[in-house]
């Protein structure tokens, strides 16, 4: 197991490398670059080449490429382009807002996806089963964008119950912070719940396809008993992965949803920082998510692991 | 010796299309019995009709402006009502259906041909390839789909050329596994070691026995991913990364009915109901697809 969590972890490195080039890369891809930006179009030609050895820009790909990456290591992103402030302290400071809805996000979607999809696939082909399946199509066809301008004109335009936008820090004003939460945690979740439920249906209906389901069965056992002791348990695993890579895929939706409510979190700083060409803010933001996004898979696998003996057997089995 | 593996490689060849060719006919008669994709297909093949007539269906144009007709409800004359512009929506819908539908068509296309010569190729032939393959997918796949293209937005500027570059950059990888994965299952059965032991070339392994292999579940992924494509333009265009005005664009419309909701709340939601009825059909159709091609299904 050990070997396991160590192999798992080195092989990580690789691609926490080629995230790092992938996104130097594309920063050298855009059409000109930090001093352009800084200096504008009024500017002689030798301020602009004086600047660029300053920054380094003079020097070859590969050795800028080094440069940056052992700044990276010591957490240093860069500066914002346009309010000249470290994009390592523009991240931490707003990740907390992020953070929030993207838990929120996935507690939703969690609760509603779980039960129904457990409930759907206990009671297969009945009535009950037809609606959780049809609601997680519906939700599945419904994107973020959509979801979230159709909350704003349903609870805050036509009934007023809610504030369209805006976002009260938590430790300023609980209620008031979750009140504003709630429409871009419904909107964030809203995909995830549909996808958890129908992976859970299957997760769960694998399960009830088993040998000793039919035993459990066989051997008289009342119903609640094999539907709790034998199945739900068997298939806590596969539920608990699949939720475990939705929290890695909410942190793609945030900008969106972010963006929808006004949110000030990472995904709405990236988003601004493209319309103001901020382009390290942004950057530094996609290379943020990418090494949460590769991390959090790894914990997942590696939690299943530890969690289920059949998974730490067939790893022990293939040597790793 | 050329002529007698020749001989050989076409009977066995013959077989496999045969072979095949039932296996499509009853994965098509499964299809035809599920209920919902066939609602999927129809929608569909609406969606598809009226935007290549929607010139012949609409008397306005989509984007010719009248501003004193503008914030019409829906009524007689514009069945959606007009938006701030004055411009008719049902126009503007049915020509957003052309730009969703070509931006699909083309980046899911580009996408599904290259994805599908690299995961053959590094399937097959494994090796350093393979290596450097599966490596770079690696690291595609660790960035957030809609986050990887919002990036390569970024950095491209904003025209409908780039949408169709960025989806088509993140559909990649994943039509590249989906191939990958089927190729190199296909290769170890027997009668691709047949076709080899006969001398078959591997190009001509790699066509006639291992593609026809990998069908299945890339059929199911061209759904999937379409109905993908779809959703990115539309969100890029919302964000204001996609698409420019005045091009109909139905995530572009999205956002600009979001401004104007409290007086006209029509735009945004036909603009929105398009977007979810055409991700809806498709979505629907991919489980039906995926459901008929189950090599485990039994009836």
């Amino acid at each position: 197991m050990t070997r396991y969590i160590t192999y798992r972890l080195l092989l990580l490195l690789p691609v926490l490398v080629g995230i790092s080039v992938v996104v130097f890369l594309l920063i050298h891809l855009i059409p000109g670059d930090v001093v352009d930006v800084l200096l504008g179009i009024q500017t002689s030609p030798e301020a602009a080449i004086a600047l660029r050895r300053i920054f380094g820009l003079d020097q070859p790909l590969h050795v800028q490429f080094v440069h940056w990456a052992s700044s990276l290591l010591r957490g240093d992103l860069g500066l914002s382009l346009r309010t000249g402030l470290p994009v390592s302290y523009l991240l931490t400071s707003r990740l907390v807002v992020t953070a929030e809805l993207t838990g929120l996000g996935l507690f939703l979607a969690a609760l509603i996806g779980i039960p129904l999809g457990v409930t759907a696939a206990f009671r297969q082909n009945t009535a009950a089963d037809y609606a959780a399946s049809s609601a997680a199509l519906v939700g599945l066809s419904m994107p973020d964008f959509w979801t979230g301008t159709l909350l704003i004109l349903l609870l805050s335009i036509k009934a007023g119950w809610l504030p369209p936008t805006g976002y009260i820090p938590f430790s300023t004003d609980a209620l008031g912070n979750l009140k504003l939460m709630l429409m871009p945690t419904i909107t964030l979740a809203g995909g995830s719940a549909s996808y958890i439920m129908r992976m859970t249906r299957s997760a769960v209906l694998e399960v009830l396809s088993q040998d000793y389901i039919r035993t459990a069965h066989a051997k008289g056992l009342p119903r609640h008993q094999v539907i709790y002791v034998h199945a739900f348990r068997n298939a806590l695993v596969p539920i608990m992965a699949i939720v475990g890579q939705q929290m890695a895929y909410l942190l793609g939706g945030v900008v969106v949803v972010e963006s929808i409510f006004a949110v000030p979190g990472i995904g709405r700083t990236a988003l601004e920082s493209i319309y103001y060409r901020d382009y390290p803010v942004v950057m530094g933001v996609v290379l943020f998510v990418a090494f949460a996004y590769v991390v959090i898979n790894v914990l997942v696998d590696l939690l299943s692991a530890l969690v289920d003996v059949r998974i730490r057997e067939r790893i022990a089995r293939s040597g790793r | 010796m050329n002529s007698v593996s020749d001989v050989a490689v076409f009977s066995s060849n013959d077989l496999s299309t045969r072979a095949e060719r039932s296996l499509t006919a009853l994965a098509l008669s499964r299809l035809l019995k599920n209920r919902l994709a066939i609602l999927g297909l129809v929608i569909l093949a609406l969606l598809i009709v009226s935007a290549i007539l929607a010139p012949n269906l609409t008397p306005y144009e989509p984007t010719a402006m009248d501003t004193s007709l503008r914030f019409q409800p829906p009524g007689r004359g514009h069945p959606m009502g007009t938006d701030q512009f004055g411009r008719d929506l049902l126009t503007r819908i049915l020509f957003g259906g052309r730009v969703s539908l070509t931006v699909g068509i083309i980046s899911v296309g580009v996408a599904a041909i290259l994805g599908t010569i690299i995961g053959l190729t590094s399937g097959y032939y494994g090796g350093w390839w393979d290596l450097v393959v599966s490596r770079v997918m690696d690291v595609l796949f660790a960035f957030p789909a809609v986050l990887l293209a919002i990036a390569i937005m970024a950095v491209l500027g904003q025209n409908i050329t780039n949408v169709m570059i960025a989806i088509g950059i993140v559909n990649t990888p994943i039509f590249a596994r989906v191939t990958r994965a089927s190729a190199m299952s296909v290769r170890v059965q027997l009668f691709v070691e047949a076709a080899e032991a006969l001398g078959a070339s591997s190009p001509h392994i790699i066509l006639r026995h291992v593609l026809p292999n990998c069908l299945p579940p890339l059929v199911v992924q061209t759904t999937v991913a379409f109905a993908w494509a779809v959703i990115a333009e539309a969100a890029l265009s919302f964000l204001g990364l996609g698409t420019r005005p005045p091009t109909p664009s139905w995530g572009l419309m999205l956002n600009e009915g979001r401004n104007v909701m409290e007086y006209a709340p029509w735009q945004p939601v036909f603009s929105g109901i398009a977007i979810m009825v055409t991700v809806f059909s498709l979505n629907v159709l991919g489980d039906g697809l995926r459901d008929a091609l189950d090599p485990t299904a039994t009836r």
